[in-house]
């Protein structure tokens, strides 16, 4: 029932700060951060209540029935995975509405409404075990986005908020025709329909038409996540979303893409994934690559952080296809990594555009004189965008950097260059905006209280997984064995293990007396 | 009993954190008593350590104390754990105490700087990662120190961040050194995926039983280690951007770019000796690479007129002269010349920072002059730590560190007598650029006055690490000389000591023979710079002495190979073709909609005509069949 009630708060809490503030804006504003500080209150005391079992039954399960003709039901379960992202929800999600506190004014209940419903359809994804419900939440958190960039956006705000809404809604309806064809195969199959997860699992298909239904799910997940060459509506969606929206969209509904290769497609579609993975690496490393380059190109700096998100991103398609535990541990804790590292940083630039209205960096430069605090934040996160250790990035990195290379070398090593980039970009930001001689004249005021409080409880997250990611690594754990087993029954049979050869060749007899 | 040990690094982090959240409240005094205060703590715990070492050293030569676990998944782990022994105990010796010592300079040397508790913050960061970097007990968590110092590095070279050029040469720093420590974590995967841990002592026990001497993965990652070592330590062909990390303020140089993160390299070389042991292919590359970085920095050293940038070059040469000792296999010779080189260099880049600070901060060699009467105390003190640069025989211990290596170099299994010419000629170079730079500075007529004298903060340095650059080196003796040799034996119980090739020379021979290389140096540079030869002059517009000057263009070469390229690739594509794709599709789909609308557009008699023209293709088709 909890998880239910999670997604019933946050909606009707929406329609609630819609209502009240046409009255008053303020009211709006407490509403919706109260909500979401029941949400994560509520899962608070229920895990507390309930401790995380460490075998791989679901944490909170609540099942009714909705349309029992066509096997569709009201199916919500949660695991470690869905219970990391729930809580990276709530606190994405209240620092998403203390920034807006001063940003938005206009039509502030609609606003809010909209944030909340966002986040109610982002833990609907994240929690829904029924193919027809994750599909009723996948276009639930996509309207509201809409309106949010289309509302509330920049100058170009419009172009982008279509841009988003044509990418997303066309590779969500190749989805929807998967998930029809798979509830479709399923039946034709075992002669019970279903959109229920748990069942569809372990279907078996002939190949081809296994390949095709995979396809439908990752497209619409690569798309969000995004992958070169489909991340194109990112960089417009970024810039020109009010920070709240360019925060949740980095933040939260990237990660939705991940969640769903992880979720779906690798348990799903076990084989087809197997003979995609060569692909799904390189276009990992492509990603890591060109996200840079291009980040490094820009001179709007919502516009190189949005890149930079491409970049990071291309690490977790890059480990989702490695297929080993150390590579799925580094691609969680880089969803939870690069949302908290590029939320600040988006974050920031909202800040600085409050201050000096531009996002152009050729126009600031020097302004750490004025503004230390901000300056020391902006290091912070431009180093975690860089990957230095001691913060979660690098974990994340390390990670999974270590299990691609158990599974290809050449794409680890390879997907390495990218730290060398990443070094690169990340110091054009510190340099350009607050190092060098200040030829502007400015006026700035230093970070205020509320936004300390959202930009320090950032820090201090990405510190923490930093220098101590176990508890997130061992409430992954049962989650991601899941997802490994699922798909190791299928090829266990032909399964070689890399290192094994590697280790293999150097200690065979021969090579040895070859050395001599 | 020694749960001591994690203080000595969270000392100093703690006080960074403290001036970093606190410092604009903070006064000056508090700042600095913190600052100085904090790394002087760890330099006594450090020594404590130390006594409680020697008395009662443990069994294996060492011992770790884990503070707590740091990540475990998927058959891997590493803890926050801390390992002692004789070569991190030396190197959190130097560290601290050499530590201690720039700090309290700094605090006169940066008393008139807006951003004096910022700059303690920076420093007081770098010393606990540089802690942590010697005393890691595995390779993750090094890795974590080797990215911190990297990082502090960064900042204190840009210090003064309002000059572009500072943040150029920062920048320049991180990323040159960047990309060895890119091969440095490949290496780390490959290590963990073959031998299954990064434990630095089961990770070189597994190495030894797993691996044959000369297997490719033992050369792969040894090489790849020392792709991360040449770019920290500054070594060919990763050493560009040593020299303009004099940018930083002078005690940064004399911590950061002298005494201890450029010395890194050989700390990571020496801690994975097995690794390179088995990769002697690699351990002779290490060689090479250092007797050619030696003669190369020496020759640029000898043409620069930025005090500080010859004393870049010199540490860069000096360096050289360590990777020479550890590609031969002389360990502990390459550590005792390490300590010892951070006490001279360290004396000499604060001896360096206090001329050009009290002349109005003239970097010109050539602008100074006659300073020997002026700043009595800065140039005996300065003259001191040239002596020992210079290896001045039997009195400097820059000549006991120095001798041991061109002998190694000579006599050991791995040496050879081309590694020795080139560690001779180098030694001559040295001395030649050491005693430029006294006579140029401190001899002939004053060309700037200084301000004012230096105060006591800034002399009690100064002549503490003079006293050590004098006396530092009778802890290791030649065998010929009495056979006094505490520190290889402090050693020994971590690294091996040298393999020496069948009968051995006469070593007092070679002694006497670097005498002359030294002793002549002098005397040549006392022609060119005292008695100012015409020579001199004319070298110095030629050419070559350009070339050199520039570092051997080393900065041309990758400007055009590297930057201008990438710059290149950065300028192109700016936009993002994937996204004319998709604007073409936007489009295309525009224009059938503007085709179709043409359909739409309410003429009757249009309509009338495609409904006759298609009842009459239908009926023509339907009659065919």
């Amino acid at each position: 029932m909890i998880l239910l009630y999670l997604i019933i708060i946050l909606m009707a809490g929406g329609v609630l700060a819609w209502l009240l503030g046409k009255r008053s804006a303020i009211s709006s504003r407490i509403i919706s951060l109260a909500a979401v500080s029941i949400d994560l209150i509520l899962i608070i005391i229920a895990i507390l209540q309930n401790g995380i079992p460490d075998d791989k039954k679901w944490i909170f399960e609540y099942s009714v029935s909705w349309i029992p003709k066509l096997g569709i039901s009201l199916h919500l379960a949660m695991d470690g995975l869905s219970l990391l992202m729930l809580f990276l929800t709530f606190f994405l999600g209240l620092i998403a509405i203390l920034i807006s506190w001063k940003e938005i004014q206009k039509s502030v209940g609609f606003f809010h409404f909209n944030i909340l419903w966002i986040l109610s359809g982002i833990i609907g994804v994240f929690l829904s075990m029924d193919l027809f419900l994750f599909y009723f939440f996948w276009e639930v958190m996509l309207i509201p986005m809409y309106f949010l960039i289309s509302i509330w956006g920049h100058e170009n705000r419009i172009y982008a908020s279509y841009k988003f809404f044509i990418f997303t809604q066309a590779s969500g309806l190749l989805m929807f025709l998967a998930i029809l064809g798979l509830y479709l195969a399923h039946g034709n199959a075992t002669g019970y329909y279903t959109f229920d997860y748990q069942q569809l699992l372990g279907t078996t298909y002939n190949p081809t038409i296994e390949m095709l239904l995979m396809c439908g799910f990752l497209i619409a997940f690569i798309v969000k996540l995004p992958v070169v060459p489909f991340h194109n509506w990112l960089p417009d969606a970024h810039t020109e979303a009010p920070t709240a929206g360019s925060l949740i969209l980095a933040g939260l509904m990237l990660k939705t893409g991940a969640y769903g290769l992880l979720r779906f497609v690798v348990p799903l579609f076990p084989h087809a994934s197997q003979i995609f993975a060569p692909f799904g690496m390189i276009l990992g490393v492509i990603g890591i690559l060109y996200g840079a380059k291009l980040a490094f190109s820009q001179t709007d700096l919502k516009r190189l952080v949005a890149y930079t998100s491409v970049s990071h991103m291309g690490f977790v398609i890059l480990g989702v296809y490695a297929f080993n535990e150390l590579a799925y541990q580094g691609v969680v804790m880089q969803m939870i990594a690069h949302g908290i590292s590029t939320g600040a940083l988006f974050v920031l630039v909202g800040q600085l555009y409050e201050r000096i209205h531009t996002r152009d960096i050729n126009k600031m430069g020097g302004l750490w004189e004025q503004v230390p605090i901000m300056g020391t934040m902006g290091l912070v996160f431009a180093m975690a965008s860089l990957g230095l250790p001691g913060l979660g990035n690098f974990i994340a990195e390390f990670l999974t950097l270590v299990g691609t290379f158990k599974a290809n070398i050449l794409m680890a090593s390879l997907a390495s260059v990218g730290l060398i980039a990443a070094t690169i970009y990340s110091l054009r930001i510190v340099q350009k905006v607050f190092l060098g001689k200040k030829d502007n004249d400015y006026k700035m005021k230093d970070l205020s209280i509320r936004e300390m409080v959202a930009m320090g409880s950032l820090v201090v997250a990405i510190i923490f997984i930093g220098l101590y990611p176990q508890p997130v690594i061992n409430t992954a754990k049962p989650a991601l064995m899941k997802t490994l087993n699922a798909k190791q029954e299928y090829y266990q049979s032909q399964k070689v293990d890399d290192s094994v050869i590697l280790n293999n060749r150097t200690c065979s007899p021969d090579t040895r007396k070859l050395n001599k | 009993m020694t749960a001591y040990i994690p203080f000595i690094p969270a000392i100093p982090l703690l006080s960074s954190l403290i001036i970093i959240l606190f410092g604009r409240i903070l006064s000056k005094k508090i700042v600095a008593f913190l600052g100085v205060g904090s790394v002087s703590l760890s330099a006594i715990i450090t020594i404590i350590a130390g006594i409680n070492f020697i008395s009662s050293t443990p069994e294996n030569g060492s011992y770790t104390v884990t503070v707590w676990n740091w990540l475990t998944t998927g058959g891997f782990s590493a803890n926050i754990a801390f390992s002692v022994d004789a070569l991190s105990l030396i190197f959190c010796f130097v560290i601290t105490f050499v530590g201690a010592l720039i700090h309290l300079y700094s605090v006169e040397f940066m008393d008139h700087d807006e951003g004096f508790a910022r700059f303690f913050a920076y420093m007081n960061l770098f010393v606990s990662s540089m802690l942590i970097l010697v005393l890691a007990d595995n390779l993750l968590l090094m890795y974590l120190g080797w990215e911190g110092v990297g990082l502090c590095s960064y900042l204190l070279i840009g210090f003064w961040y309002k000059e572009p050029e500072n943040g150029y040469a920062a920048r320049k720093a991180f990323i040159v050194t960047r990309v060895g420590d890119t091969a440095m974590i490949i290496g780390l995967f490959l290590l963990f995926i073959n031998l299954g841990t990064l434990n630095i002592n089961e990770l070189m026990q597994q190495a030894s039983l797993k691996w044959a001497v000369s297997s490719p993965l033992a050369i792969l990652s040894a090489a790849l280690l020392l792709g991360g070592a040449l770019g920290k330590s500054a070594q060919l062909p990763l050493q560009t951007w040593l020299p303009d990390a004099m940018a930083g303020p002078s005690p940064v140089s004399a911590l950061i770019h002298a005494a201890t993160m450029v010395t890194a390299g050989v700390y990571l070389i020496a801690r994975t000796h097995v690794l390179f042991a088995l990769a002697p292919a690699v351990q002779a590359a290490v060689a090479v690479i250092g007797a050619a970085t030696l003669i190369i920095a020496g020759f640029s050293a000898l043409t620069q007129h930025d005090f500080k940038r010859v004393l870049a070059y010199s540490t860069i040469s000096q360096i050289g002269y360590m990777f020479l000792a550890l590609g031969v296999g002389a360990w502990s010779a390459a550590v005792f010349h390490f300590m010892i080189h951070a006490f001279f260099k360290a004396l000499l880049f604060l001896g360096a920072g206090a001329v050009i600070h009290l002349l109005h901060h003239e970097h010109d060699m050539f602008k100074m002059g006659g300073l020997w009467k002026k700043l009595p105390i800065i140039f005996i003190t300065f003259l001191i730590g040239s002596a020992s640069l210079a290896a001045l025989p039997l009195i400097s211990a820059g000549f006991y560190s120095k001798d041991a290596i061109l002998w190694f170099a000579w006599s050991s299994t791995n040496g050879s007598k081309w590694l020795w010419l080139a560690a001779y000629f180098g030694a001559f170079i040295t001395s030649i650029y050491t005693f430029r730079m006294i006579f140029v500075t401190f001899f002939g007529e004053a060309k700037t006055e200084p301000t004012h004298k230096p105060g006591k903060l800034m002399t009690i340095p100064l002549v503490v690490l003079a006293i050590i650059s004098l006396i530092g080196g009778f802890i290791e003796l030649p065998e010929n000389f009495g056979h006094f040799q505490i520190f290889s034996r402090f050693l020994s119980t971590t690294l091996p000591s040298v393999q020496l090739a069948g009968e051995s020379h006469n070593e007092l021979l070679f002694q006497i023979l670097s005498a002359i290389a030294s002793l002549l140096g002098i005397y040549l540079a006392y022609l060119l710079y005292f008695k100012k030869s015409s020579f001199a002059e004319s070298f110095s517009n030629s050419q070559l002495a350009n070339f050199f000057y520039k570092g051997w263009q080393f900065d041309w070469l990758y400007d055009k190979v590297f930057v201008k390229p990438l710059v290149w690739l950065s300028e192109i594509n700016k936009n993002d073709f994937v996204d004319k794709i998709y604007t073409a599709i936007a489009k295309a789909t525009e224009f059938l909609n503007s085709l179709l609308s043409r359909t739409q557009q309410g003429r009757l008699r249009w309509y009338v005509m495609v409904l006759t023209a298609g009842v009459v293709i239908i009926l023509t088709f339907m009659l065919n069949l």
